[in-house]
């Protein structure tokens, strides 16, 4: 497996080989520093932590000065592990600096980031409840979820709703992963891979770009 | 907004040649067609009627009479399966839009002859 860090550019279209148009997303990944490295004897667990994107020099706390000064670099806005099974050591050490050609004999990665928020949203939209039709004696609950409970659903609960009923909320803002996207091509002059399909989180926002974990059948 | 990057790999599905052509102008698209698999080029032929879109989204529309009835097909000027374009006639057209000739029929689809300097010599 390997991992980079990056940052979502956008999403255009490209044709591919046979003259078919592919939509992708742009992400402009690493390079990233190895900022440490953590081994099952010292941390209880393999995993390497990389960085990226260099924080400005007037917003450099020193603790994590210190931290990256041990990697001989300066500290990263986006720093996420890389964690590694108990039985593979990495193979990198601490200031190594990871680019996208580790990624040159992938085919598919998986990419993870923080999903757009939507603010606060009904069932239809948060959940893909139905709704109710919007004639036939329906009045003022088109959009509206239903029952929540029952006097049968509701046994065992002690009056209160079962835990997680799906209802209105915050939606959005949270860690998405999406699996499988077609590792379309790679630009190591500009640390770019392109990816088919839409990953999470807006343009310029970060994202973990991991070879995909399940390949696909 | 796009960024240089974005451009960068949007550049390279771009064709590096677009023949030059302008609305109501007649012309000949060479279509690549795969049939099974077998591919040929098919040519269509017609008036350009319109021309939208930017970078990798720009199309154009091409508008002819087959048998009585108006056939217009709208082509991606950037994909591979377009092998060519090649103007046959330039038309004078005063608007960039010439969807008027869907409401014409006979001599009146006719457009006048351009007399400038982009004239298509056949």
């Amino acid at each position: 497996m390997v991992m980079l860090l990056g940052k979502k550019i956008g999403m255009t279209q490209v044709y591919d080989a046979s003259g078919r148009i592919t939509t992708v997303t742009v992400l402009q990944a690493g390079p990233c520093k190895v900022m440490q490295v953590k081994n099952k004897k010292t941390d209880g667990y393999n995993a390497v932590q990389l960085g990226f994107h260099d924080v400005k020099e007037s917003r450099r706390r020193k603790p994590e000065a210190g931290h990256a000064a041990k990697a001989n670099t300066v500290p990263k806005k986006f720093v996420r592990e890389w964690r590694l099974a108990d039985d593979t050591p990495a193979e990198v050490s601490a200031g190594d600096e990871v680019t996208v050609s580790a990624f040159a004999d992938v085919a598919y990665v998986d990419v993870a980031g923080t999903s757009k928020g939507k603010g606060y949203a009904g069932v239809m939209k948060r959940h893909g409840f139905g709704g109710f039709p919007g004639s036939h004696g329906t009045e003022r609950k088109h959009r509206a979820g239903g029952s929540i409970a029952s006097y049968s659903s509701d046994r065992g609960h002690g009056g209160n709703l079962k835990k997680g009923k799906r209802m209105a909320g915050r939606m959005g803002g949270v860690r998405v992963t999406t699996k499988n996207h077609v590792l379309v091509s790679i630009d190591e002059s500009q640390n770019l891979l392109v990816v088919k399909g839409a990953v999470p989180g807006a343009s310029g926002s970060f994202v973990e770009i991991r070879s995909a974990r399940k390949s696909r059948a | 907004m796009k960024t240089k990057l974005l451009d960068s790999v949007e550049n390279k599905s771009l064709k590096k040649t677009v023949p030059y052509f302008e609305i109501g102008d007649m012309v000949d698209v060479h279509c690549r067609i795969t049939e099974g698999n077998k591919t040929r080029v098919q040519v269509f032929g017609g008036t350009v009627i319109a021309r939208k879109g930017r970078g990798i989204n720009e199309t154009f529309t091409v508008r002819r009479v087959v048998a009585d009835e108006g056939v217009e097909r709208i082509f991606p000027i950037n994909s591979p399966n377009v092998v060519d374009i090649r103007p046959v006639r330039s038309g004078k057209a005063r608007r960039a839009k010439l969807y008027y000739l869907r409401d014409r029929t006979g001599k009146g689809v006719r457009l006048s002859h351009r007399h400038s300097e982009h004239t298509v010599s056949k």
